[in-house]
């Protein structure tokens, strides 16, 4: 359509509408490009007042971060070999050794295995189980589904009570497997509700086609839906995973050591003489990237995944 | 050859054998795959709150196995609900859900209205503002108390620029009077772009011959927006206010990080408080009565809610 319209609206609206919400932008971005330009500030130039938006890049705070280290004498630190790394030399200079590495690398290992298990397990749970509700006469549907969403509705501190007593029956406090049925559990309502969703899309033909021709239902399933179903079930994934990737409250209450995951431990960094704050930036930094990453890939299904198909647009 | 053989015999035979030759009926299919899902919901959701149900009635710690466990009746529900200080942290609670509530209501739908005027690039822009939104909370919250702080944190810096407050003068974490708005800042901040986007896509359901017809009715600009937009807009609203009343109402990892509840008990939301009462001080039977209450107040809230949203939606 082009020409004159009623509803379009004017050039100097576009152009105010668009400033404002330009300036919106660049303040909610603050806090974030401050955090990431944090973890590349050293210690001293972190704290410094005013403020420092120019400062000299150090990459103090990750090795801080991914090290452990113990202070040295002068005099013991001419015994040993000089420091053969970057990161031994930035470590060298403040009069320290490495000791050796930190807790931070296991904790995002953990994250990414209890992430990534749980969205497995809770993706393909949840498109088997949507298939048949989009699909089948299944008894009872609406209540069903109600009640797969409503096990959101509860606090997650009032949930762990009774998980935390029946784990340390079953032996699974502090494990990876016991934070992985966990996590796919919850995620389960997301991906049953979001992918009955998008498998409704998928017009009935062809599958019938396909069932006429002899596949048997599985066959039609496996063969023709789920390529079809192939988007949404990535974007279904890539929500269910930052939800585990983010969590807190269960991590908190039920791991401790083994299978705690990156959030309850980055706020526990602390360096010498309080909060080493380019490294809590540096590890902030390092988990919140990825999420960036996933959040311009689903850019589409965004608002589909946060209001758990509720809103289509 | 063989194959088209098969094929005929396979085609000559009743629909009803041919479905047990080939495979499982649907309705097997149908259990065989809702199966699973239910019965590890029942097994981490359902069989845990019947467990917490139980144990409400019960004076039973974890930190003390070996006592004997009583039954106490309604004993932890009247004590619960005479208690002054969990009074207070439900109105901490309602303090908190109103303000972020009506702040990112306002925000948002300001900003989905600005954005719908379609200006070039607002695909860009509106991805980045939803960037807080998908972060972890806890990490945002802990992030946030380096923000704050008063001698060197950014938020002190750039209000004390431009309202000439010392910016050292002021903890948005450590008074009594500033904590609770420290957390509907953070709060807002991050979860604005989740009503933002709900609204967007209610201005973009509005159909524009709508307005055409309003045009030539020659109903004023701002008569279209109260009469037209708002009345259109608001079943996505309200959605957006359900979605972040549930969430807020079980809000934990993002105060704690922030505020640890403090200072006192001035932010001690009602998760906060339940997480001491069955964690710290390990109170199951009180606390397991305390959850089943904020469970009770979740599920009756949200449907009257819901039954007021679908009366909207009818309209």
């Amino acid at each position: 359509m082009s020409g004159f319209s009623v509803t379009e609206p004017s050039k100097r609206q576009k152009w105010i509408a668009g400033l404002l919400v330009m300036t919106y932008a660049l303040v909610t971005l603050m806090p974030l490009l401050w955090v990431i330009a944090t973890g590349f500030k050293s210690p001293a130039d972190s704290i410094a007042y005013p403020p420092k938006v120019l400062f000299q890049p150090s990459l103090e705070g990750y090795v801080n971060l991914f090290t452990t280290q113990t202070r040295i004498s002068p005099d013991m630190q001419k015994t040993l070999v000089p420091p053969t790394t970057w990161y031994e030399q930035i470590v060298r200079d403040k009069d320290m050794v490495i000791a050796g590495p930190s807790r931070y690398g296991q904790r995002f290992l953990n994250s990414i295995i209890i992430g990534f298990g749980s969205t497995f397990f809770s993706v393909f749970l949840g498109t088997l189980a949507a298939y048949a509700f989009s699909r089948f006469k299944v008894p009872i549907k609406d209540d069903l589904l109600f009640f797969i969403l409503s096990t959101r509705m509860m606090p997650p501190v009032a949930v762990a009570i009774p998980i935390f007593l029946m784990y340390r029956q079953l032996g699974l406090s502090d494990t990876h497997l016991g934070m992985i049925l966990l996590y796919t559990a919850v995620n389960l309502s997301l991906s049953v509700w979001l992918l009955k969703g998008f498998i409704d899309e998928i017009p009935l033909e062809y599958e019938e086609a396909a069932l006429i021709d002899g596949y048997t239902r599985f066959q039609a399933f496996y063969k023709i839906v789920l390529p079809q179903a192939a988007t949404g079930i990535a974007s279904t994934a890539i929500f269910c995973l930052i939800f585990a990737w983010n969590e807190y409250a269960f991590a908190v209450l039920l791991t401790s050591g083994n299978a705690q995951t990156a959030p309850p431990f980055i706020p526990t960094i602390i360096g010498v003489g309080g909060q080493d704050w380019p490294a809590v930036a540096a590890g902030a930094t390092i988990f919140l990237i990825p999420v960036m990453i996933f959040t311009i890939k689903l850019r589409k299904h965004l608002l589909r995944g946060i209001t758990f198909g509720a809103v289509r647009k | 050859m063989a194959d088209k053989t098969i094929d005929r015999i396979a085609r000559a035979t009743p629909p009803g054998v041919a479905n047990r030759v080939r495979g499982l009926s649907d309705r097997t299919i149908a259990w065989l795959f809702v199966g699973p899902s239910i019965f590890l919901l029942l097994a981490v959701n359902i069989f845990p709150l019947i467990w917490t149900i139980r144990l409400s009635f019960t004076n039973f710690r974890v930190n003390r196995v070996h006592a004997p466990i009583k039954f106490v009746g309604l004993r932890n529900y009247e004590r619960i609900l005479s208690d002054p200080d969990i009074w207070e942290t439900m109105q901490a609670t309602a303090h908190f859900l109103f303000w972020t509530i009506l702040f990112q209501v306002l925000i948002g739908f300001a900003l989905a209205y600005l954005i719908n005027k379609k200006f070039k690039g607002n695909d860009l822009w509106t991805t980045i503002i939803v960037f807080p939104m998908m972060l972890s909370p806890a990490v945002v919250g802990n992030f946030w108390t380096f923000l704050y702080q008063p001698q060197i944190g950014l938020f002190n810096y750039v209000v004390g620029f431009f309202s000439g407050i010392d910016p050292s003068s002021f903890s948005m974490i450590g008074s009594i009077h500033l904590a609770p708005w420290a957390i509907v800042i953070v709060d807002t901040w991050m979860w604005t772009p989740f009503v933002m986007l709900i609204c967007l896509a209610g201005l973009r359901s509005i159909p524009n011959s709508i307005y055409e017809a309003a045009e030539i009715d020659r109903a004023s600009k701002w008569r279209q927006f109260w009469t037209l937009t708002v009345p259109m807009v608001l079943p996505f609203l309200m959605l957006a206010v359900l979605f972040r009343g549930i969430e807020n109402f079980k809000m934990f990892d993002l105060v704690v990080q922030l505020t640890g509840g403090g200072p006192g008990s001035i932010t001690t939301l009602s998760s906060i408080d339940l997480k001491r009462e069955a964690f710290e001080k390990w109170r199951t039977g009180y606390a397991s009565a305390y959850a089943v209450i904020m469970f009770v107040a979740v599920f009756g809230l949200a449907s009257i809610y819901v039954k007021a949203l679908n009366k909207v939606k009818d309209r």
